[in-house]
Formats: C-alpha cells, sequence, structure tokens
C-alpha cells in the first residue's frame, strides 16, 4: 500500500525534525540555568544544581533521548517562568491556532477555486487580466498589513467586528466565529492569491486535454465540463501547495494572533521565545514542526487517492 | 519565506502530473469568449505581461523589451536604493527628532509626510528606515544565493550520494516554517541588524540551494556542455566557464523576489518585537508603532505600508519578468 510505503520516510523526517529542533536550542550561546535563576541569585552552587536538575551535564545524545523518551510520553517537561506543564500549554492553545489556520484555508480556497477557474476560461480576456495582476498585486501585501487594513474598516470604522481578543467555542460559538474571522481573513488574503495563480495556470493547461475537447464536442455543457471533467486533474499542483503553504500559515499566525491578541500555539512560542523559555520553545517548535510534517504527509497520501496513476505506476513498475 | 518557495516549487515535479503537457499554448479551446486571441500566450504590453507570461508560461515568440509597469518598477526600487545609500546627505529633517507641536500631523508642507506619534517626521523614517530594509535584504539574499547557490551547483553537476546527502539536509531544514526557526535562533543569538541579516541568510540557505540545483540539473543536459566535455574540459572549467554562467541570473532573478520576502520578514519582527532596536527607523517599526493611532491619524500607519508594499510589489514584478526572460522551468526543483 501507498502509505505503507512512504511511512518509513515519515518516521525518518520526523525523527531528523526532532533532532533539529533539539540541537538548535541546545547548541545555542548562554546557559539556561544561568536565565533560570537570573543574574542577581546565580551563585555557583544555585547553578550546579539546576545544571545537574535538568541533566545539563549529561553529553548531548543522552540528553536527547531523554526528551525526546519524555516526550514520546507527552512529558515536555515544565515552564521555567509559569511552572505550568509544557504539554499542557500547547494542548490548550493548539485547538485556537488550528481553527484559525483551517478558517483562513477554507476561505482562501472558498474564494480561490471559483476565481481561478474563471480566470483560466477567460485565459487573455480582461477579466482574466484584472484577476492576475489583482492576485500579483496581493502577493505584496504583508499578512500584518492585511490584519492592519481589516482593524481600520471593520473594527475602527465600521465597528462590527471585534479588533483584539478570543472567546472560546464552547463558551459561545457565534462570538467565537466574531473573533476568529479576521485574524483568518488576514491570513487567508496571500494564501488565495497563491492558490488563484496556481489554479488558473493548471487549468489552462488541463482546458486543452483531448478529453475536454471531446466532452465539448458530445455537447455537454461549459459548467459540467469546468467542474466536473476539468477541476479535478487541475487541482492536484493546489492540493500540495495547499499542504505547503501551511508552513505560511503557521509562521504568520505568529504574527496574526500576536496582532490580534489570540491565545494560539504561535503567539505561545512568541512569549516563550521572549523570556527564553527553553523547554517551553523546544517543545512548542517540536509539535508545531511534527504537525507541519504530518500534514504534508497527510496531503501526500490524499494525492494518490485523488490521482490514482500514482500509487499504480509506481506499484506497477515494482512488482 | 514559504510563499516563494512554492511559486518556485511547483509540486507536479514531484508527482509527475498529467496535465503538464501543454503549458506553452495557453489558450483554453473551450468555448469562445475571445474571439481573434493572438497566438501563443499573447503577453499584454505593460506589467499585466509581465503576470500573464509567467503565469501562462513563455509564449514561443517573445517581445523583447519590458513594458512601462516593468521600468516604473525599477525607478521605484532605484529610489528606495538611493535613500538607503544616501539616507545622511539627503535634504530630510533627522529622524529621530520630535516635533512636539505637530504630533500626528497630516502631510503638508511643513513635514511633507505628516508626523508620528511622537511627532518625528515620516519622510525623513522612511528614508532612514529604507537603510535598514535594504542593509538586511541585500546581507541575506547575498549570503543565501552565494552559499545556497553553491551547494545547489555541486549537487546538481556531481549528482550521486553527495547530492542525496546534500538534498536530504536541506529538505530536513525545510520541514520547519521558516518563522519558527527564525524566532528560535534570534531569541538566542539577539537582533542587531549584523545579527539578523546572518541569520536569514543563512535561513535561505536551503531555497537557494533548490533553486541552483535545478537550473544546473537542466543546464548539465545541454549541448554546450557536452561539446565542452568531448573537448576534454575538466570538471573545474566545465563548471566555472558553462555551468556557472548560465546558473546565476536564473538564481539572481528569484533573489530579487526573495528581497521582497525579506523585507516584509523585517515587518514582522518589527511586530513581534524582535527587529533592530528602537528608536532606529524601520518600516516594520513604523507600521507596528502607527497602530497605536490607527483610531485619530490611520495615515502613520498607511504611508509607511504603502512604501514597503510597493517595494515588494517591485521587487516581485521584477524578478518575475526576469525569471520569464531567462526561461526557469521549475521542471526539476
Amino acid at each position: 500500500m501507498y502509505v505503507l510505503r512512504r511511512l518509513p520516510s515519515l518516521i525518518a523526517t520526523l525523527l531528523a525534525v526532532s533532532i533539529l529542533t533539539f540541537l538548535m536550542t541546545s547548541l545555542l550561546p548562554g546557559d539556561p540555568a544561568l536565565q533560570i535563576l537570573g543574574a542577581e541569585n546565580a551563585t555557583p552552587e544555585a547553578i550546579a544544581a539546576v545544571r545537574s536538575e535538568l541533566q545539563l551535564d549529561d553529553p548531548l545524545p543522552v540528553r536527547y533521548l531523554h526528551w525526546i523518551g519524555d516526550a514520546l510520553t507527552g512529558d515536555f517537561g515544565r515552564s521555567y517562568r509559569t511552572n505550568e506543564p509544557v504539554s499542557q500549554a500547547i494542548v490548550e492553545r493548539l485547538p485556537v491556532t488550528a481553527e484559525i489556520g483551517l478558517l483562513a484555508i477554507v476561505i482562501a480556497l472558498a474564494i480561490a477555486i471559483p476565481v481561478g477557474m474563471l480566470s483560466a476560461y477567460r485565459a487573455g480576456t480582461r477579466t482574466d487580466k484584472v484577476i492576475s495582476s489583482t492576485s500579483f498585486g496581493l502577493l505584496a501585501v504583508p499578512n500584518f498589513m492585511v490584519a492592519i487594513l481589516l482593524i481600520l474598516v471593520f473594527a475602527v470604522w465600521l465597528g462590527v467586528l471585534p479588533a483584539t481578543g478570543w472567546v472560546n467555542f464552547t463558551d459561545n460559538p457565534v462570538q467565537n466565529l466574531r473573533s476568529a474571522l479576521l485574524p483568518a481573513l488576514s491570513l487567508a488574503i496571500a494564501e488565495m492569491a497563491v492558490y488563484t495563480r496556481l489554479l488558473r495556470t493548471d487549468m489552462i493547461a488541463t482546458l486543452q486535454q483531448d478529453f475536454v475537447t471531446m466532452a465539448r464536442v458530445k455537447g455537454v455543457s461549459n459548467r459540467r465540463i469546468l467542474f466536473r471533467h476539468a477541476l479535478r486533474p487541475s487541482s492536484f499542483s493546489l492540493l500540495t501547495v495547499a499542504g505547503v503553504q501551511v508552513g505560511a500559515i503557521i509562521g504568520g499566525s505568529v504574527v496574526i494572533e500576536t496582532l490580534f491578541a489570540v491565545p494560539g500555539v504561535g503567539r505561545l512560542l512568541l512569549e516563550a521565545v521572549l523570556v527564553r523559555d527553553l523547554l517551553m520553545v523546544q517543545g512548542v517548535a517540536l509539535v508545531i514542526a511534527v504537525s507541519y510534517v504530518v500534514v504534508n504527509f497527510t496531503v501526500d497520501i490524499l494525492y494518490s487517492y485523488l490521482d490514482p496513476r500514482i500509487s499504480h505506476g509506481r506499484s506497477s513498475a515494482r512488482v | 519565506m514559504d510563499a516563494v518557495r512554492q511559486e518556485f516549487d511547483p509540486p507536479r515535479t514531484t508527482h509527475g502530473n498529467a496535465a503538464q503537457g501543454d503549458v506553452s499554448t495557453p489558450m483554453p479551446n473551450l468555448g469562445a469568449p475571445h474571439p481573434g486571441a493572438p497566438d501563443g500566450a499573447g503577453p499584454v504590453d505593460g506589467g499585466t505581461g509581465a503576470v500573464t507570461e509567467a503565469v501562462a508560461g513563455p509564449p514561443a515568440k517573445k517581445k523583447r523589451g519590458f513594458g512601462v509597469t516593468f521600468w516604473l518598477a525599477v525607478t521605484w526600487l532605484v529610489a528606495v536604493l538611493v535613500c538607503a545609500v544616501f539616507a545622511n546627505i539627503l535634504p530630510v529633517k533627522d529622524p529621530l527628532v520630535p516635533d512636539v507641536l505637530n504630533k500626528l500631523a497630516y502631510p503638508g508642507p511643513e513635514h511633507w509626510l505628516g508626523t508620528d506619534g511622537l511627532g518625528r517626521d515620516t519622510l525623513a523614517r522612511l528614508v532612514h528606515g529604507a537603510r535598514v530594509s535594504v542593509t538586511i535584504s541585500v546581507t541575506a539574499v547575498a549570503i543565501g544565493m552565494v552559499v545556497g547557490g553553491f551547494i545547489g551547483i555541486i549537487a546538481g553537476f556531481f549528482r550521486g550520494k553527495l547530492e542525496t546527502v546534500l538534498m536530504t539536509i536541506i529538505n530536513i531544514i525545510l520541514a520547519f516554517p521558516a518563522l519558527v526557526l527564525l524566532l528560535v535562533l534570534l531569541a538566542f543569538v539577539g537582533r542587531s541588524l549584523v545579527v539578523i541579516s546572518l541569520i536569514v541568510g543563512f535561513l535561505s540557505i536551503p531555497i537557494y540551494t533548490r533553486v541552483a540545483r535545478a537550473t544546473t540539473l537542466a543546464v548539465a543536459e545541454r549541448e554546450f556542455v557536452r561539446a565542452s566535455r568531448t573537448m576534454g574540459a575538466k570538471n573545474s572549467r566545465v563548471l566555472a566557464r558553462e555551468i556557472l554562467p548560465n546558473v546565476v541570473l536564473p538564481v539572481a532573478a528569484f533573489g530579487l523576489v526573495a528581497m521582497g520576502v525579506v523585507i516584509v520578514l523585517e515587518g514582522t519582527l518589527a511586530f513581534l518585537g524582535l527587529s533592530v532596536q528602537q528608536p532606529a527607523p524601520t518600516w516594520g517599526g513604523m507600521i507596528f508603532d502607527g497602530k497605536r493611532y490607527l483610531n485619530e491619524a490611520p495615515h502613520v500607519v498607511l504611508i509607511p505600508s504603502i512604501a514597503m508594499f510597493l517595494t515588494v510589489l517591485s521587487l516581485n514584478l521584477v524578478g518575475d519578468s526576469l525569471r520569464t526572460r531567462f526561461d526557469v522551468r521549475g521542471s526539476n526543483l
């Protein structure tokens, strides 16, 4: 099976990612013990005590094995600052980021698919030029700029949506959506431009295929050709890129969550980074990187279902 | 960085897309909403031409010359560069001295582009802020291009185990969302102009490696490379005289687009309080500071935003036009 064949490379990647996360945060200059204690409390004995408690004096491979072993059981240690378990902090914040990110992708796709198809269908016309130039322009607008413009229009001028803050879905679903809408839109705009451009290119290529001509000759309606015949073969790149772009959304969520004061994983990472909360940084970075890898793995698998030629081609070659 | 990553990394390559065949003649044969459409992509003149071309794939024969929008973009970029280099000589006010009586002033004869919340001259801060944007983006792109380009050419030219090892490492680094890596590194290393430029440059190495390798793979197949080999040229000579000149331009075109990404990144860092220390003016910092006065004086935010937008847009436009000109297909990325 395709999934099983891809599994070893997934595990290898995850392993490599975890090693990189660990090395990155362990090899950097600065003694974590000193940072935990603060300059005034840092007597040599206190530093030695903290170092032995955190096993900082063990060789790196031993420390890595300890860390990853604990991480696999869901134990990332505790925050230096708040003494809160890292895993608990992540579990509390993850749904918020996931909701905003998913909403952003859904919004982006909901706009990009029809617009990209229209642009491809009318390739070369004025409509197409307007759409193409607009999406090209949108690529040059950073997400924080979108966020500020949205706040200016919807929160300051119109006053219809809250500029900052977060309401949990379980507390009030409507307010939750209202607080998620602007952050999600800020992330969605750039994605939308990327998706539109991509779908347009692929769709234009698909519309020249013989089966489309065939369908036209048979008198199939334009709408049916576009949605039933052409969309699926044109959407493969879109799907993969949507997976890759999850990285942009995760990166963007750091800024957007900070701007909108939303308690998500991105802001958690930023706060941990600002106070150099080592274990928190390690834990959050690992969870983010692992989610990103897993998302792209899943997209890869989905892809093989959408386009059966992939797994068939390879498996028949092996048999 | 991720947005650019995908621009140059058409995923069809990893999976062999069925719809790859006819990209070069991008007129759909569905219906006829555009009678008398020109041959090929029929690039429109001006800037939209660059856009349509880039998206639709290069037509068989295209006009030489770049069109008005391209040159407008170049002009803007030159202006920004001049501001950055001659910020101290240009007849602008001191970017750090507040005019306390004229806080949040609208654009006028006294302050051409108004003042910020402390009464500092916006034009002066824009001009001096250009210095930060230009320094960071040029340094970062230079590092990424030289180191990443070198690794990519080596990987693409020698192939074999070396390539496998190099590309595996590169792909693992790319498995991290770029901003996450950047944040972690910045927090522990520091945040001076030099450090930020170096780290961003270091982090962009993998993506240049991929672009350079892809281009090298394509160039290495060409007949003039074979000819050179047949004539007994050593590897070093083929690399220096045949491969390098043909890889540099496409990678440089990519570097222009990447410069825009780095400028945005500086803005992002400013928002996170991790950019160059205040009160040194940076575009990102100006937008961030201005956010406080969104209610009473939106122009404080909008003016630096427009400057940043125009710069990134120009870089994208110029980079994209050049890329189309050099005909870099993503076929081996």
